[in-house]
C-alpha cells in the first residue's frame, strides 16, 4: 500500500476534524458538569452514620440534576472515602480541591475530620459544606455550617425542661472530647438563668459502654433531670444502665442532645422511652415534604427500614441551598458561592432553614421530642420560627452582641 | 459502701466472664489468643442471629454460642494455631490475623454482601439483643436495690468458673491439661495425647468466651468491633492472676474490678481507668510471674 500526496491530506484533513469535533460540540452546549465532592467515611466504624449522609447528599444532587441542573449544568459528585481517620479526610480533601479543582465539597462528620480539612478549604479558598450539628467556636468563611450549634440545641430546651417538666436539679453527663464539653458549658450558663442549679458534670471515656458507677452517682446526686450529651455507642449501654438499676424517665427523665432516631433503634425503644432530645429535626415531623423525603430516602438507599435523622435532613438540604446561591450569584467558585448564599432559604423536610448572612451558619427550628414505645418520637415541643445560630454562644455571643460576623471573628471579644 | 462493692463484683464477673477463657488458652497452652475478643464478639452474634432467626431468647442463646464458637476455635486450633505451638509472638501475630478475618467476614456478611445478598443481624451495622423483662430492673435483697442483669451475670460467670474448675481438678482430661501446663514434653513422655488434649481445651476455652459474649450482648451494643477492648482487660486479669492459675484470675478480677467501682465512686471512671493500669504495672514489676503461677520451675 502507498499513500500519493493527496490521499495523504485528505486523510489528515478528516483526522483533525475528528480530533477538533468533541470541542466543538462541548462549546456548542457550553454544559460542562459542574464536579462537586462527597466526602464522608465508606470504609472503618463511622462507615455506618457517614454512608448515610453521602447517600442523602447523592440523592439531592440527583433530583437536582432530574429537574435540570444548575445553571442548566448537570451536577457530578465525586465520592471520595475519608476512612473514618481526620488524616486520610484531610489527604482526600486535598485531591478533591486541588487535583479535581471542585470548588465544592459536601463532607465531615465529626470535629475532629473538619479540623482536619479546614486549612486545606481556607488556603484553596473552596466551599465545605457540613451538615452535623457541633460544638460551635468556629468562624470560617469556607464553611457552610447547616446543623445546630449549640444556642439551638440548648437555648429553649434547658428554660423549658425548667419550666415545663418542673425539674430544678440537674446531672450533666458527656462524652470525654470537645463537643459534650463546649455543650457544658453552654448548659450551665442556662440553667443558672432558668433559676434552676446543676448537681453534676461528669465524662466517661469516648466508646467506653460500663456505666455501673456513674449512674450509680447519678441516683446519689438527688438530680431530677439528666442532661445527656453522650455520644456514640455509649449512649445504647447508658440508657440500658439507667433502667437497668431502676431508674425512670418519669421521674428522672434523660434530657439528650445527641440521642437520634439512630441510637433509639439500636438499644430497643423500650429503654428510651419517655426521654426527650432536643433537634431541629425529628423522623416524626407530620408534614407531606417530611413523608416524602422519608419515601424517597428509603426508595434511594433501598432500604425500607431506614431512618432518617437531623444531620441526614441537613446534609439533604444544604445541596439546595447550595444550587440556589449558585444561581444567585452566578458563579461557580467559592467567592460567587459564599456571596450567593447569605441569607438564602429553602423549605426543607422539616420546614423552613435560612443561611445567616453574619456567620454562615444555618437558622434552625427548635424542637423537643419525646422517645415513645415504638422507637419514634412525639414533637412535644417547637419554637414557631428558626432561631438565629451563634457559634460563641458559651463565651457570650448574643444576637445583638456578634462574635463572628461576615467579616471575621472579632477575636477581642472572646476573652 | 454495699452498692459500690456489688458494682465492683459486677465489674469483677464481666472481667472474669472475658478472662476464662483467655486463661485456659494462654495459660495451659502459651498461645496469646488475639482471637479471643473476637469469640466474644461471634458469641453476640450468635445470640443476635438466634433471636432473627431461631426466635430464641438470650438464656437459649448461651449453649448455642457455647457450641458455635468452640467449633470455630477448634477449626482455628487445627488450622492454624496447631502449627505454632512455642512460637509466642507468632501465635500473637497470626492469631491477630484471624481476628481481622472474623471481623470482616461479620462486616460483609460472610461474602454475602458482594453479591447484594443481606442477611439480617449481620453487616457493619449496630445490632441489639432484647433482655427478658424478667432481667431488667431491679430487686431488692437485704435492703439493697439489685440490678438484675448484674446479677445474672454474677450468677453465670460464678457457674462457669466452678465448671471449669471441676473440670480442671476432678476429670481425668483436666489432670492431662494440668499436666501439659506444668510440662508438656513429660506430659505427651507420659503417654497424654498433647494434640488432641490441646485442640479440646482451645475449643472450650473459645466456647467460654462465646457464652461471655451472649451476656455482653444483653448490656451493650453488639457490632464487629466490639471484641477488641475487651481482650485488653482480659489479658490484665490474665496475666496478673498468673498464667496458668485459674484461682489467680478469679483474685485479679475480684481485685481489679472493686479497685475500679472504688476510685470511680470517689473520683470519676477516667481516674478509675488510669488506676486500674498503674496499679497492674506496678504488680508486674514486683512480682513479674502474676500474683499465683505454677510455672517456670
Amino acid at each position: 500500500m502507498s499513500f500519493n500526496r493527496r490521499d495523504f491530506l485528505k486523510t489528515a484533513a478528516i483526522t483533525s476534524a475528528a480530533i477538533a469535533s468533541p470541542s466543538v460540540i462541548r462549546q456548542a452546549f457550553a454544559a460542562d458538569p459542574i464536579k462537586v465532592g462527597a466526602l464522608y467515611s465508606q470504609t472503618g466504624g463511622l462507615s455506618i452514620v457517614e454512608k448515610l449522609l453521602a447517600s442523602a447528599v447523592q440523592m439531592a444532587v440527583s433530583e437536582i440534576n432530574a429537574a435540570g441542573g444548575v445553571l442548566g449544568r448537570k451536577v457530578e459528585v465525586i465520592v471520595e472515602d475519608g476512612a473514618s481517620d481526620p488524616k486520610t479526610f484531610n489527604e482526600k480533601a486535598s485531591k478533591l480541591v486541588i487535583q479535581d479543582r471542585v470548588a465544592t465539597v459536601f463532607g465531615c462528620h465529626t470535629s475532629a475530620s473538619r479540623k482536619a480539612v479546614l486549612p486545606i478549604f481556607e488556603r484553596r479558598n473552596a466551599m465545605l459544606f457540613y451538615q452535623t450539628h457541633y460544638e460551635g467556636f468556629e468562624c470560617s468563611r469556607n464553611v457552610v455550617y447547616s446543623g445546630a450549634v449549640p444556642n439551638q440545641q440548648l437555648g429553649k430546651y434547658i428554660p423549658w425542661i425548667a419550666k415545663t417538666l418542673g425539674k430544678k436539679k440537674f446531672f450533666i453527663v458527656g462524652s470525654d472530647y470537645v463537643y459534650p464539653r463546649e455543650m457544658a458549658k453552654v448548659s450551665k450558663k442556662l440553667i443558672e438563668a432558668a433559676g434552676a442549679q446543676w448537681t453534676g458534670d461528669e465524662y466517661l471515656e469516648l466508646g467506653h459502654s460500663e456505666w455501673a458507677s456513674m449512674v450509680k452517682k447519678i441516683k446519689d446526686s438527688g438530680a431530677d433531670v439528666v442532661l445527656s450529651n453522650v455520644v456514640g455507642d455509649s449512649i445504647i449501654a447508658f440508657y440500658r444502665e439507667f433502667k437497668n438499676q431502676g431508674l425512670s424517665q418519669a421521674t428522672i427523665p434523660i434530657c439528650a442532645t445527641v440521642t437520634s432516631e439512630i441510637e433509639i433503634a439500636a438499644m430497643g425503644p423500650e429503654y428510651a422511652a419517655g426521654s426527650y432530645t432536643s433537634f431541629p429535626y425529628f423522623m416524626s415531623i407530620d408534614t407531606p415534604a417530611n413523608k416524602k423525603f422519608i419515601e424517597d430516602f428509603r426508595k434511594f438507599t433501598k432500604d425500607p427500614k431506614a431512618v432518617t435523622y437531623h444531620s441526614l435532613e441537613a446534609a439533604y438540604f444544604q445541596v439546595f441551598l447550595w444550587k440556589q446561591a449558585i444561581e444567585k450569584s452566578g458563579q461557580v467558585t467559592a467567592d460567587g458561592i459564599r456571596d450567593g448564599i447569605r441569607g438564602q432559604t429553602y423549605d426543607a423536610p422539616g420546614g423552613k432553614v435560612k443561611i445567616d448572612a453574619d456567620n454562615l451558619h444555618c437558622w434552625l427550628t427548635p424542637r423537643v421530642g419525646q422517645w415513645q414505645p415504638d422507637g419514634q418520637s412525639k414533637v412535644v415541643d417547637a419554637w414557631p420560627e428558626p432561631i438565629k445560630p451563634l457559634a460563641y454562644s458559651a463565651y457570650g455571643e448574643t444576637e445583638s452582641d456578634l462574635f463572628c460576623t461576615a467579616k471575621g471573628l472579632e477575636t477581642a471579644k472572646l476573652k | 459502701m454495699i452498692d459500690t462493692m456489688f458494682i465492683g463484683l459486677s465489674l469483677s464477673s464481666i472481667l472474669l466472664l472475658v478472662a476464662l477463657g483467655l486463661a485456659i488458652t494462654y495459660g495451659a497452652m502459651g498461645v496469646i489468643n488475639m482471637a479471643h475478643g473476637e469469640m466474644v464478639m461471634l458469641g453476640a452474634y450468635t445470640a443476635v442471629l438466634s433471636r432473627i432467626w431461631l426466635d430464641a431468647n438470650i438464656v437459649m442463646a448461651i449453649p448455642i454460642a457455647f457450641v458455635v464458637t468452640a467449633i470455630v476455635g477448634l477449626v482455628i486450633e487445627r488450622v492454624i494455631v496447631r502449627r505454632l505451638y512455642g512460637r509466642l509472638l507468632d501465635t500473637l501475630l497470626a492469631t491477630w490475623g484471624v481476628a481481622i478475618l472474623i471481623q470482616q467476614a461479620i462486616r460483609l456478611e460472610f461474602g454475602l454482601s458482594f453479591f447484594g445478598i443481606h442477611v439480617e443481624g449481620l453487616g457493619p451495622g449496630l445490632q441489639n439483643v432484647p433482655v427478658p423483662a424478667v432481667l431488667q430492673g431491679t430487686f431488692h435483697l437485704a435492703g439493697v436495690e439489685i440490678n438484675t442483669y448484674r446479677a445474672f451475670i454474677i450468677v453465670v460467670t460464678a457457674a462457669l468458673a466452678a465448671v471449669t474448675w471441676f473440670l480442671l481438678q476432678r476429670t481425668s482430661i483436666g489432670m492431662q491439661v494440668r499436666a501439659i501446663i506444668r510440662n508438656p514434653k513429660m506430659a505427651a513422655a507420659c503417654g497424654v495425647d498433647v494434640a488432641r488434649v490441646n485442640a479440646l481445651t482451645f475449643a472450650f476455652g473459645s466456647g467460654l468466651a462465646g457464652i461471655a459474649g451472649v451476656m455482653m450482648s444483653g448490656f451493650k451494643t453488639v457490632f464487629p468491633d466490639m471484641g477488641t477492648p475487651m481482650v485488653v482487660d482480659g489479658f490484665l486479669v490474665v496475666v496478673v492472676g498468673g498464667v496458668g492459675s485459674l484461682l489467680g484470675s478469679v483474685l485479679s478480677a475480684g481485685l481489679l474490678g472493686e479497685i475500679n467501682s472504688v476510685v470511680a465512686a470517689l473520683k470519676n471512671d477516667t481516674i478509675a481507668r488510669a488506676v486500674i493500669f498503674g496499679v497492674v504495672i506496678l504488680i508486674i514489676v514486683v512480682k513479674p510471674k502474676g500474683l499465683f503461677s505454677f510455672r517456670g520451675r
